[in-house]
């Protein structure tokens, strides 16, 4: 465990409340810029080939809330969000709500994403250590190669390469699917959406790895005479690591982006499927729903990465 | 008459003037000399030349335009759409009949245009805003940097989603979507550079000679950021192409009948069940290829212009 410094307790909750102070406008932001851009696109979500008689459309529109003004529609979404949890009715699927819509997709993502998080995570941590002290040897080199590989192997491009390998050719796994997150549906899309995270985090932990195992303090611990062992996991993994924790943040974002990719091509129905369905429909209500939701997971995970690096690390609070 | 010690340093003094003058070293021609050097980098330049010239003069050579559709085929892609030479279809044909030669030179011409203008937006936003931000300093400093990191804390890809869909889905959007996130990364960066440069001795002596502060960032700031900003939006490029291929993977992106490499990637991976696997190998091949390329020279070039490891 980190040990927190007796003259570190309140410029760590001076650092917290700063990095607070900048995800509320954040979010408020991706809030009222996503409402405002919505309200002016061209054409409303009932707008269509063959046009409604206008007393229809806005006795719609009442129903939707759609005659206020914007302001006002704006404040009660925020509301309902912050208040109930209530994102509103979806304009396409008449008969759900986005909620529904949540509750139906969000589980999905998250199993697989997270399982891709900790793939990524631990596989390319040991990866890049195991890589860095056994430097310039097979393993070294396998790991180098596999990183600068798959830097140009982003997930939709490993997505079409498995389902031909595993699918097509060996028949081994399902092409696509979810059923109820079976372990053979789970692999490929967990696969294609961890390894070019792996692939950074394995070059990040390798290099700086190399780089700790270089420093004086090491060299002491060596001139001690302890064992290798504990010079590697009671002295040099916890510096080394530290810019791998700042690589989390953008890693979760782009997980959560890849998983619009994870869900077109496998069909395994997550809030992806739903996001980039709406997008095509202008189901605005769905578009903001998870526009907001998932925004506001990665501006908190981002500030919980922030605040779990400014502990370990004291240099980052002042 | 000379004594023989005298002899042989004239006879020295001779040759060293026949030497000629040394010639001193620029930084440009030392890095130069050091990315020649780099193996890596030099075949990655080599394939990054081809690839540009396959783009932009390919077209010459093609025997279908993009949108043709060759009726002779068309439903028995499979067996008569793979690429040959005799029927002019190079990379073989669509699911729809189109001449895939054509269409990834149309896509490669979009997707190296998208990221080399997308790198340039943020060479020219992120340089003028980060010189200014650090040269600055103080309290305009600290909320210019303030509004970087907010937009840095937006996940952009949604914003940039949104985007397409409220103002139609268009090459010009992908423009101005791009441009609105590319910079953030390279005004830190250009910061950072102008923090440690300003307390340099040249900058005090242009600001005792009166030069204003526009033209000192202009003139004595930006030229010693040069380096940097090089590498990084060397090392942009593929990021912006990533980017692009991304949203057009997802149909969000480039409209038909213009593609790019993320378009043809998409298409490919929808009809490879049907055994028609050149559709996805050919445009999967530029793709990597060319992000290889970037990645390799971004790299020389950083290690060429980094004194720090010579």
């Amino acid at each position: 465990m980190p040990q927190l410094h007796d003259w570190g307790w309140e410029k760590m909750l001076n650092f917290m409340i700063r990095r607070i102070a900048i995800a509320i406008p954040t979010l408020l932001i991706l809030v009222v810029a996503s409402f405002l851009l919505m309200h002016a696109a061209p054409g409303g979500p009932f707008t269509s080939e063959r046009p409604l008689p206008p007393q229809v459309l806005a006795n719609i529109e009442a129903k939707y809330g759609l005659n206020q003004s914007i302001p006002v529609q704006m404040w009660n979404y925020i509301v309902g969000i912050v208040t109930q949890f209530d994102f509103g009715p979806s304009f396409q699927y008449k008969d759900r709500t986005v909620n529904d819509i949540i509750a139906q997709g969000f589980p999905i993502t998250f199993t697989y994403g997270i399982l891709s998080f900790l793939v990524a995570v631990v596989a390319g941590g040991a990866l890049g250590i195991s890589a860095a002290i056994r430097q310039n040897t097979w393993l070294d080199y396998f790991a180098v190669g596999v990183s600068i590989g798959a830097q140009v192997l982003p997930n939709f491009v490993m997505a079409p390469i498995l389902i031909l390998i595993f699918t097509l050719w060996l028949g081994w796994l399902p092409g696509g699917g979810w059923n109820s997150g079976q372990w053979q549906h789970l692999i490929m899309p967990v696969i294609a959406l961890s390894t070019s995270y792996m692939a950074s985090i394995a070059r990040l932990t390798r290099s700086s790895m190399l780089e700790v195992l270089r420093s004086n303090f090491i060299r002491t611990a060596r001139a001690k005479g302890l064992p290798e062992r504990s010079i590697i996991l009671r002295h040099a993994l916890k510096p080394a690591l530290l810019p791998v924790i700042s690589y989390l943040g953008p890693a979760f974002v782009g997980m959560i982006t890849g998983s619009f990719i994870i869900d077109s091509v496998f069909g395994t129905g997550g809030l992806g499927y739903f996001f980039v369905n709406s997008a095509f429909n202008r189901d605005y209500a769905v578009m903001m729903g998870v526009t907001i939701l998932l925004g506001a997971l990665t501006v908190m995970f981002n500030m919980v990465v922030d605040i779990l690096y400014a502990w370990i690390d004291p240099k980052i609070r002042l | 008459m000379l004594n023989p010690t005298q002899k042989k340093t004239a006879e020295m003094a001779e040759n060293l003037a026949a030497l000629g003058e040394i010639k001193g070293r620029s930084l440009w021609a030392d890095a130069r000399n050091r990315f020649v050097r780099n193996k890596a980098a030099m075949v990655s330049l080599v394939v990054l030349i081809l690839v540009a010239v396959f783009a932009f003069l390919g077209d010459t050579f093609a025997q279908w335009s993009n949108e043709e559709i060759d009726w002779n085929i068309l439903g028995n892609i499979k067996a008569a759409g793979g690429p040959s030479i005799e029927s002019g279809h190079f990379f073989g044909a669509d699911d729809m009949g189109r001449d895939l030669y054509s269409r990834v030179v149309q896509g490669s011409q979009i997707s190296l245009m998208v990221g080399v203008v997308g790198s340039l937006i943020a060479v020219v936003v992120g340089t003028l805003y980060g010189a200014f931000a650090g040269y600055v300093g103080g309290r305009v400093d600290s909320i210019m940097m303030r509004i970087v990191d907010i937009l840095m804390s937006i996940p952009y890809m949604f914003v940039l989603i949104l985007l397409l869909v409220v103002f139609g889905r268009s090459i010009f959007m992908i423009f101005v979507g791009i441009g609105l996130i590319a910079w953030l990364d390279m005004s830190r960066i250009v910061r950072g550079q102008t923090l440690s440069l300003k307390n340099k001795e040249f900058i005090e002596a242009a600001i005792a000679t009166g030069v204003s502060t526009p033209t000192i960032i202009l003139r004595h700031i930006v030229p010693n950021l040069l380096g940097v900003v090089v590498v990084y939006a060397t090392l942009l490029v593929p990021v912006m192409i990533l980017t692009e291929s991304f949203i057009s993977f997802l149909g969000l992106g480039v409209q038909e009948p213009l593609t790019s490499w993320g378009a043809l990637i998409s298409e490919g991976t929808s009809t490879m069940q049907y055994g028609t696997l050149w559709q996805l190998g050919f445009p999967l091949f530029f793709f990597v290829v060319t992000l290889f390329a970037f990645f390799f020279i971004g790299d020389g070039l950083r290690d060429a212009l980094d004194p720090k490891d010579r």
